[in-house]
């Protein structure tokens, strides 16, 4: 396996007028773990397996991509026929193919998350009977299937297992779509949090002891009012089963958490210069910053070309769309019936200065995100869909230098 | 499809989603504001506190107390705290609700621990609205694909879980006004490209086969603009060949320098245009017969707020009919 340096310590942080002058290849050489973060709809996972397709191919070693929900093309993008829990080596005729002679590996995972959880479980659970009897419970399969916040927990817990593992120079993640944008972050802690409660406690206490705390009866009168106490009993043997694997758990969560906190993890933020995604990702880089976790870059998608705010070729567009007629009778008269011509010229200038409308606006979101992080790369609007590694690798470059 | 859809506000509960970026807000907010104009008292109310519904309307904050957007137009945010101190209060007549003491934390407990606590009181209070006839229609800025089935499934898999007690007595009510098509339905917003087509596609298939509520229309937002018919696109690769790209700059009395980035900018418009409806086609293709399909075009403007949600209005009065 091709190894590169890992042990570059990082520089103590820089002061905070940063100028954007690295470069994501720099960011990806001295990191181990990149997360990347943004809302739906942004190109977050195409951009993080683009980053991990650029990394594989240019600076060697083992790298993985961890992605969350794949569309069906970015696997077959990366020639697998579908993702699984199970990491899987991306075949390195797709670099050939693409023209691309790789320096090392790529891999890629889906997180499952019910999967996932269950090998947690195994993990955790003190013997045999606990283990089939948290499996079974429908209260299990409904927290670990449906609750959003599971999702976060184990998306950064099984990003902790991998890392741990040393099978990977590099992980880049792909974090869940997030309700709320900063879920995933606080889910190691709310997750210990949660097992350590006094109210967890508090709830199954009357379970474990048949002794009725006095001060936490009008809550089992109210509980029990609002649910039947046969499903408030069953919530309680589930977390009596549970409880047995805290400090497993507890200590789990911790490691999580300290892995995010690491220098060598990094976080990237994807957006596009829609107002919405925009303002989500400020949100983000706040977040960041006020958790101490390092924010490595800022990747804008789906930018619009800068011709959109020149000045020359505005006027030109103005005038083709006021004027159309004018300019149609000065061109030769091969190009076809002048009415015809006139509509083609105004249709052109229209467009223009419709796009630029949006262009513009998009420059003040961009000015505004832009203050923040060292890294900032932009993609442009991509005129087709990406099909392939190669299509991947063309992102890749044009945020990689 | 244009001129038969009226009956999409003729609802009392509206379920808007999609997945995250296509503009579910802006249709939602669109959605409460036309119904509204046309004189039915409207709630509008998102669902994941994000801020983008006041956005769309320059409110300030919205709060689970409603507050007035528009004439005719209130606006909420849910608040699944709120909206089980308003259950206990009203529905079990809780007297010693001050002494419950911290409600909050018993309250983030439950949530946590119980499956489905915070979609029943989020669906619970839409559906409590419904029943008392405060409103001609409810819009909801529903949860983005995938959480929204988790929502609107949650009475009947409360009413699955749980088998005795004043829950069960409580979703089934609830579960009458979900399943009726003539009171409650679900909008998916979608967008002209392949993630959204796709989840548009798999969440369709899960509201038919999860959860009771019918879906009423698929709406496809940022639909851009045909810039050319086959005689106007053979004009256009004609003026993009150098020697007329050189006569036309003369004529506008500029260099091929600006000349050229206007036309790139229309070749690009025209590539987005055709790469996107490819994704339509396919939409179109995979689509139940039965689901009414609404395109809404993009909206070239200079702003959000008001006056792009009005624009937006605008827009969708034409396509549904009005």
């Amino acid at each position: 396996m091709a190894t590169r340096s890992t042990s570059r310590s990082k520089s103590p942080k820089r002061p905070k007028a940063r100028k954007a002058d690295g470069t994501l290849e720099q960011l990806c050489a001295s990191k181990e773990i990149v997360v990347t973060c943004g809302s739906g709809g942004v190109g977050k996972t195409t951009t993080a397996a683009a980053l991990a397709a650029m990394a594989a191919a240019h600076l060697g070693g083992k790298v993985l991509v961890l992605t969350v929900d794949p569309a069906k093309r970015l696997a077959t993008a990366l020639g697998l026929e579908e993702f699984g829990n199970v990491e899987t080596r991306v075949p390195e005729e797709l670099f050939t193919a693409a023209g691309v002679e790789p320096q090392g590996e790529l891999w890629a995972a889906m997180l499952d998350t019910k999967q996932s959880w269950d090998e947690l479980v195994r993990t955790h659970a003190p013997d045999d009977g606990t283990r089939e009897a948290i499996l079974a419970n429908p209260l299990y399969q409904n927290i670990t299937g449906k609750f959003v916040q599971s999702h976060d927990y184990i998306a950064m817990e099984r990003l902790y297992e991998i890392h741990a593992s040393g099978r990977y120079d590099l992980i880049v993640v792909d974090t869940p779509p997030t309700r709320n944008a900063i879920d995933f972050l606080e889910a190691p802690e709310r997750m210990a949090d949660f097992f350590s409660s006094r109210l967890l406690r508090w709830l199954i206490a009357p379970y474990k002891s048949r002794l009725y705390n006095a001060a936490s009866k009008p809550f089992y009168l109210i509980a029990d009012r609002i649910l039947g106490s046969q499903f408030l009993a069953d919530i309680a043997e589930f977390f009596i089963l549970f409880q047995t694997m805290y400090a497993g758990f507890v200590e789990r969560a911790e490691a999580v958490k300290r892995t995010l906190q690491d220098p060598r993890t990094t976080f990237m933020v994807v957006t596009t210069l829609d107002a919405a995604p925009a303002r989500e990702a400020e949100f983000f880089i706040d977040a960041l910053e006020s958790r101490r976790l390092d924010l490595g870059a800022l990747v804008l998608n789906k930018v619009l070309p800068e011709y959109f705010i020149n000045r020359g070729a505005t006027g030109v567009a103005r005038r083709l769309a006021s004027d159309p007629a004018a300019v149609a009778v000065e061109l030769p008269a091969e190009l076809g019936d002048p009415a015809l011509v006139e509509r083609v010229l105004r249709e052109v200038g229209e467009s223009f200065l419709n796009y630029r409308v949006v262009a513009t606006r998009e420059a003040e979101t961009r000015a505004e995100l832009s203050r923040q992080p060292e890294i900032v790369a932009s993609v442009p609007f991509f005129e087709s869909d990406i099909y392939d590694l190669a299509g991947l690798l063309r992102l890749g470059e044009q945020i990689w230098r | 499809m244009t001129g038969d859809d009226r009956e999409l506000l003729d609802r009392r509960l509206l379920f808007v989603t999609g997945k995250g970026g296509v503009g579910k807000t802006s249709i939602a907010a669109s959605l409460a504001l036309l119904a509204s104009q046309q004189g039915r008292r409207t709630l509008v109310c998102e669902i994941d506190a994000k801020g983008d519904l006041a956005d769309a309307f320059e409110s300030g904050p919205l709060t689970f107390s409603p507050r007035e957007l528009a004439p005719n137009l209130l606006g909420m945010a849910m608040d699944t705290e709120q909206s089980l101190r308003e259950y206990l209060k009203l529905q079990l007549r809780v007297p010693m609700l001050g002494r419950i003491g911290p409600l909050a934390r018993t309250f983030d407990f439950v949530a946590d621990a119980a499956p489905g606590v915070k979609e029943i009181l989020t669906v619970g209070k839409l559906c409590y609205e419904v029943r008392e006839r405060t409103y001609d229609l409810i819009v909801v800025d529903a949860s983005a694909t995938g959480h929204v089935i988790g929502q609107l499934a949650a009475p009947q898999a409360i009413n699955e879980l749980v088998k005795v007690g004043r829950v069960r007595d409580q979703t089934r009510w609830m579960v009458d006004i979900l399943s009726d098509p003539a009171q409650t339905a679900a909008v998916i917003v979608s967008a002209p490209e392949e993630m959204p087509v796709s989840e548009t596609l798999e969440l369709a298939g899960r509201l038919k086969a999860e959860t009771d509520v019918r879906l009423a229309a698929v709406m496809v937002n940022k639909v851009l603009p045909e810039l050319f018919g086959r005689a106007e696109e053979e004009v256009f690769h004609a003026l993009q060949r150098p020697v007329t790209t050189a006569v036309l700059a003369d004529a506008v009395g500029s260099s091929v320098d600006q000349v050229g980035p206007v036309l790139d900018a229309a070749q690009l418009a025209v590539t987005l245009r055709r790469t996107r409806a490819g994704h339509l086609t396919r939409l179109r293709d995979e689509l139940s017969g039965d689901v009414p399909l609404m395109y809404v075009p993009y909206l070239f403007t200079r702003a959000h707020g008001v006056r792009s949600t009005r624009a937006m209005a605008e827009a969708l009065a034409a396509e549904i009919g009005y």
